[in-house]
């Protein structure tokens, strides 16, 4: 059995890391999904818990994930929405795992919009 | 759901709307008997809302007028010879409880707790995951996590990688080999 002692390791290694980045970086971009029945039925947990692997692998540091309740589009679940400073609020429909690994690629670290998944299109 | 731990998700979801700020989740299995319990300190039910809320047209939410949380957990549980019960209190809490033959042929697996439980961590709400399997047992509590952290939230995506490695490693510990 694994305990959380490890934890004040990383703990360690993290507050100095978060002294470098409170000078250069806000949390400036929010990615929020959607997660009431709808969403988790449709599939969104494991497009939040890609989302969470995928921003700690490529040490995001100012990216927000989170997760809401209904977005009121159910049938269009799982649902995304962005928050960037340059394109402002951008809603991203039926995401998987792997729309979601594109759209951080493009997206979050590209700065282009995918724009083939917006809500827009339906 | 494909999964019980997707319903676990669902309906803790209710109690974070509730404002519960500290939820805690047993999940006991002992021989052929399966026990879930959800257990907040949220703003509770009134008497009326608690009578209807098995029903799928009772929600509190206004973006539309279906709740299927509670329903679809409910049938899950009954579905596989269980038995369902909802307690609440005004600003006391709410306790959900179902219970589900390990053996039954309809009973949904619990599949995936681990990912539920990093998507539920958050910095406002505590959570107190308490897994038992026969007599084998791990218990997993933000609250010491976040006191050991300090100022780092624990939603943090490092921190929730090393939480994921945690639980997984001490979920398959308690299993024992068993299929829950």
């Amino acid at each position: 059995m694994k305990t959380i002692a490890e934890i004040k390791a990383i703990r360690d290694k993290m507050q100095a890391e978060i002294i470098d980045r409170d000078k250069s970086h806000n949390k400036d971009i929010r990615i929020i999904v959607g997660m009431a029945t709808c969403g988790i039925a449709a599939g969104a947990r494991p497009v939040f818990n890609t989302l969470v692997d995928e921003v700690a692998k490529r040490k995001l540091v100012n990216v927000k994930v989170s997760r809401t309740g209904c977005l009121g589009m159910c049938k269009l679940e799982p649902i995304v929405e962005v928050y960037t400073p340059n394109d402002g609020k951008v809603t991203y429909i039926r995401v998987t795992p792997e729309k979601i690994l594109e759209i951080i690629d493009k997206h979050i670290v590209g700065g282009n919009v995918c724009t083939q998944y917006l809500v827009e299109n339906e | 759901m494909r999964e019980l731990s997707l319903h676990i998700l669902d309906i803790v979801g209710n109690s974070v709307r509730a404002g519960a700020t500290l939820i805690t989740i047993n999940i006991t299995t002992v021989d052929n008997l399966l026990t879930i319990e959800i257990i907040d300190n949220g703003h509770g039910m009134s008497k009326e809302l608690l009578d209807t809320v098995c029903d799928p047209f009772t929600t509190s939410r206004t973006t539309r007028k279906v709740g299927m949380g509670i329903p679809l957990f409910k049938m899950a549980c009954q579905c596989a010879g269980g038995q369902f019960t909802i307690d609440s209190t005004r600003n006391v809490g709410t306790t959900v409880k179902a219970t589900f033959l390990v053996n039954h042929i309809d009973r949904a697996p619990l599949g995936d707790l681990v990912s539920t439980m990093i998507t539920l961590i958050s910095e406002d709400i505590d959570y107190l995951l308490d897994y038992q399997v026969d007599d084998r047992r791990t218990i997993f509590d933000t609250r010491q996590v976040k006191q050991e952290l300090g100022d780092i939230p624990i939603d943090s995506p490092e921190i929730l990688i090393y939480i994921k490695d945690l639980l997984t490693e001490n979920i398959i510990t308690v299993n024992g080999g068993r299929n829950i």
